[in-house]
């Protein structure tokens, strides 16, 4: 249950900014594509992937998933953040469930299936903040996946995460995407991530924020991260990288918090 | 295993059997015995006062002040009910004043919270409104109710809104936007979002403010009661000493201190029910 997304010339401005941050921002993403994103930071990823959300209106242009225009969030594409930002007074299986308690559903067999399927069966009932980094990041995944979205989108999610927990969660959620068939749109700060989950990746720059190259990546899943292919594609994507958008250092250092598009206002997200 | 394995595992037996009776005593010392010091000390120092109001000549009368006479009558107070009669009522005001102060101090703090300008709007009127005296809305009070006690329920709202008011807008505040964003995704409208995901992120800091609230309410209502009403508190404090009753006015103070002390810990009780922080 993938759905297609189709990028129409999305520019933007901040109120009271001058300059604009995205500009003419054109892109079809395939449904079930699987479509990386890097970037410089402040390059405007996040603001482009809150607007796939729905949770941010681009000042000209639009968004359609599935030739509908995306005029606010909604669950069927679903965005995990760089935090995994559990509901810490819900345990892990409300956590997953509010979607669907939202939505005024219940299916406890749906749960069930994705505590499997993020392999938390023995954490249903754990208290959130007793769960590992990694194990927190699980729960948000799963949460994301209960509304059945067909788009999800990923900001930094693993970037918080040891180096081995990162590893098996990209292939974790690659993996997923595929089975539930998913199109996804990952923003990453890492080439590995990047070549590791995407089908394509895109390069995004600066001032005004634009995209202005892609590489493909067509190797099976899971993907070896030691095989030729795989650092063969590694070093393309890096050189085109540096090309376009580089001087010296390919990709720059994640900030730990996102500090960027947190609303003014609460009321804006409330 | 045979010694032959390249590397080992040492697990180290971390509980022990039995019961520490050391830990158990200085446990019992730091939980039980030091409280109780302070409650002794506490009636000594009365005592030493007492003492020194009865051994001088120009305060004898007042003898009675002493915990020996006011602790007798206060046992004669409870087993006659007259406690039960002058608290009730007393109670019953509190509950109400807070009852208000909540319902307009907690949906207030939570757009408060919610909206950056709506704070920046009412931050100065609320900070200048909330340093006055609650006592001294008591002209205004009286003026604007029929009744006494509607006076005083009103003059103990207008006390405890304001830590509620507060304390629920920090919490708002403190809630992570993504908590937002995330509900938002996940198909909350704005009522689901305030019952699913702002009320149960900020119900410690609603009770943390009534706890406040419970204070000030508590410290209102007796100098509040001396006036005009003829039931609680504050009433038999006043009653008491108008008809030279002091082991019956210490009895009362001790009542006002017992039962604060009761609805402190209510508050507390809850702030720690609907407290999600782990150490919780
Ligand atoms: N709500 C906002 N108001 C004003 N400016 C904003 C807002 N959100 C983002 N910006 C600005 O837009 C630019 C792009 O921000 P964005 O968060 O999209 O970058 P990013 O590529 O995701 O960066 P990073 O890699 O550091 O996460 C930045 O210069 C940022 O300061
Ligand atoms: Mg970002």
């Amino acid at each position: 249950m993938s759905a297609n997304i189709n990028i129409d010339f999305i520019s933007h401005t901040f109120k009271g900014q001058e300059k604009p941050t995205l500009k003419d921002i054109a892109l079809n993403i395939a449904a079930g594509e699987r479509v990386a994103l890097i970037g410089r930071s402040g390059c405007g990823k996040s603001t482009l992937l809150h607007m796939l959300a729905g949770l941010l209106i681009p000042s000209e242009g639009c968004v359609r998933i599935k030739s509908h225009q995306v005029t606010k969030p909604s669950a069927k594409w679903n965005m995990m953040f760089q935090k995994p930002s559990l509901y810490p007074w819900m345990n892990v299986r409300k956590n997953i469930e509010l979607g669907l308690t939202f939505a005024g559903v219940k299916d406890p067999e749906k749960i069930d299936y994705l505590l499997d399927l993020v392999d938390l069966s023995d954490k249903a009932d754990a208290h959130v903040q007793s769960l590992s980094g990694g194990q927190q990041q699980r729960v948000a995944l799963a949460r994301s996946l209960a509304t059945s979205p067909e788009v999800l989108l990923l900001d930094e999610p693993f970037s918080a995460l040891d180096a081995f927990t990162r590893a098996s969660l990209q292939d974790e959620v690659a993996g997923i995407t595929e089975k539930e068939d998913l199109t996804m749109v990952l923003v990453t700060h890492d080439i590995d991530e990047a070549v590791a989950m995407g089908d394509r990746v895109l390069i995004m720059s600066a001032n005004p924020g634009s995209i202005v190259g892609e590489v493909k990546v067509d190797l099976p899943f899971p993907r070896e991260r030691s095989s030729s292919e795989f650092n063969l594609v590694k070093e393309q994507l890096m050189k085109t990288f540096e090309s376009l958008v580089g001087d010296s250092a390919p990709v720059n250092i994640s900030p730990i918090e996102s500090h960027a598009t947190e609303p003014e206002d609460k009321a804006d997200a409330a | 295993m045979s010694s032959a394995q390249p590397f080992s595992t040492t697990t180290f037996d971390i509980a022990e059997s039995g019961i520490d009776w050391k830990k158990f005593g200085s446990t019992l010392l730091s939980q039980v015995g030091y409280p109780i010091a302070g409650i002794v000390i506490l009636i000594s120092i009365w005592w030493l006062g007492g003492w020194a109001i009865a051994s001088n000549p120009d305060t004898e009368s007042f003898a009675d002040f002493a915990p020996a006479p006011a602790f007798s009558k206060l046992l004669e107070l409870f087993t006659n009910g007259y406690i039960w009669e002058a608290a009730i009522p007393s109670l019953e005001r509190i509950g109400l004043g807070l009852l208000w102060a909540v319902v307009i101090g907690v949906p207030v703090g939570v757009a408060v919270g919610l909206y950056s300008n709506l704070q920046k709007l009412t931050n100065i009127p609320f900070q200048l409104l909330r340093m006055i005296s609650p006592l001294a809305w008591m002209p205004i009070a009286v003026l604007a109710f029929s009744t006494w006690s509607g006076a005083i329920v009103f003059l103990i709202a207008i006390a405890a809104v304001w830590p509620i008011l507060f304390s629920t807008a920090q919490g708002v505040r403190r809630m992570d936007p993504l908590w937002f964003k995330i509900a938002k995704n996940l198909g909350a409208d704005s009522l689901k979002m305030l019952i699913k995901v702002i009320l149960p992120a900020i119900g410690q800091d609603i009770f943390a403010g009534i706890r406040l609230a419970v204070g000030v309410a508590w410290i209102v209502l007796v100098p509040a009661e001396y006036l005009g009403v003829t039931s609680g508190l504050g009433y038999a404090i006043n009653d008491a000493r108008d008809t030279l009753e002091y082991d019956t006015l210490a009895a009362m103070v001790v009542v006002i201190g017992v039962i604060g002390f009761f609805l402190d810990g209510i508050c507390v009780f809850l702030i720690k029910k609907f407290s999600w922080h782990q150490e919780g």
